[in-house]
């Protein structure tokens, strides 16, 4: 009844540039650096990795932060899709690092990294959030009822009526689909795919009593009617929700509310 | 003031090193047109929406009138060869007509204006630039839809 030992070599794993079976590659990283006290520009810098392309974006960011670059600079947190830190655009496509693996976006080209359009660079891939949960907290994005009172029981919803909202109940607010929308890149005054699916989430639940409220305020100059349906949300958003579908509803149930 | 033996300004910094330093932080660099606690200011108006509505469904009916309108004058009836004064002044005779041309071409500018007046608030980044292209547009489309509903009215078969 021995542990088996496993071979040494194996366990480690680390790169065998001369072993036939290293899963091991070279991939090149084209991160876009940002340092406003060094520079006012902004320039690309090429890092090459030995790399599994089984492991994701992130694990290569972690690599070049923690053994080639400490002074790297982006966002992460959870490192598994739900906490939306680590949006950033890799080929051009706004995703989350850690939901993208290396395999899948062809490593046989210099992989590019750089922060998420429309929003101010601050360092590196970390741009300011702030206008973008500005807009967040302009639609209200929590429960509101008439009533005053404390309520004694659990506010009971049918199955169906959780349905109407739910692919809207998946935002992450990782801003993927906000900093991938055009008109949102040239005046940020437009509330933003993210904000419309958070306003979308208690305009059509049943147990909210302020859709209205929050209908008017995407009713106006900067609102839903700024959307110009280029479904590059739905494209860019991690969580699979239906953005532009989620702004058409909003859109019609707008329409529906005056005819 | 400063204590840093920095040299006379003019001279970048060296390999990276900065010459910001924790007294003297870098500038902060805003972005253009950025949404904040004041902005947008809200409106509370249902202007966009009805202008929404209007490019559809002008949109639906201008696909009639256009499609029909280059019929008759490229492709029917012999084509483009047919058309001269009296041909124009033989289809202005009828009402029908009349109306026809007069809807075709407030649908079709307002149309054209309200899309040309996203397109100018999509792409145009200042506030001046903004006021100046909407303007000119504004200008052109009024003076276009006065002189062609003018035609269309006070239109003379029998001018010399």
């Amino acid at each position: 009844m021995a542990t088996p030992v496993l071979d040494k070599a194996d366990a480690a794993g680390q790169p065998e540039p001369g072993f036939a079976d290293s899963p091991y590659i070279t991939v090149t990283f084209r991160v876009r650096r940002f340092n406003p006290e060094v520079s006012a520009e902004s320039v690309w810098e090429d890092f090459q990795l030995e790399i599994d392309p089984k492991e994701r974006v992130l694990d290569a960011l972690h690599k070049i932060k923690w053994d080639l670059d400490g002074t790297l600079t982006f966002r992460r947190s959870c490192a598994h899709g739900i906490c939306g830190s680590d949006a950033m655009r890799i080929n051009g496509k706004n995703r989350l690092a850690c939901k993208t693996l290396i395999k899948d976006i062809n490593p046989e080209k210099p992989i590019t990294v750089e922060a998420i359009k429309g929003l101010t660079v601050l360092k590196d891939l970390v741009v300011d959030m702030e206008p973008f949960f500005q807009a967040y907290r302009d639609v209200m994005p929590f429960l509101i009822t008439k009533d005053t009172n404390e309520p004694t029981r659990e506010r009971l919803q049918s199955a169906e009526d959780r349905a109407r909202f739910d692919d809207t109940t998946k935002c992450i607010l990782c801003a993927a689909c906000t900093s991938s929308c055009p008109v949102f890149w040239n005046d940020g005054q437009y509330f933003g795919p993210a904000a419309i699916v958070n306003a979308h989430r208690f305009i059509f639940d049943s147990r909210d009593e302020a859709g209205e409220q929050r209908l008017e305020i995407l009713n106006d100059k900067d609102g839903v009617w700024r959307c110009r349906t280029t479904f590059n949300c739905t494209d860019a958003c991690p969580r699979g929700i239906e953005v532009t579908k989620a702004i058409a509803e909003v859109k019609r149930a707008l329409i529906t509310r005056r005819f | 003031m400063s204590t840093t033996e920095s040299p006379a300004s003019g001279i970048g910094p060296v390999e990276g090193a900065s010459v910001y330093t924790v007294d003297n932080p870098a500038p902060f660099i805003e972005a253009p047109r950025k949404r904040t606690k004041k902005t947008p200011k809200s409106t509370r108006g249902n202007f966009e929406m009805y202008g929404w509505l209007f490019m559809r469904l002008s949109g639906i009916v201008l696909v009639v009138l256009v499609i029909g309108h280059l019929l008759i004058q490229l492709v029917l009836d012999g084509g483009v060869s047919k058309v001269g004064f009296a041909f124009v002044a033989g289809r202005w005779a009828s009402p029908w007509w009349q109306v026809w041309d007069l809807l075709m071409l407030w649908l079709a500018m307002l149309h054209g204006c309200n899309g040309l007046r996203t397109v100018i608030n999509d792409y145009a980044e200042r506030a001046n630039t903004r006021l100046w292209l909407k303007g000119l547009l504004y200008t052109a489309t009024v003076w276009t839809i006065l002189l062609g509903t003018l035609v269309i009215f006070t239109f003379d078969p029998n001018i010399r």
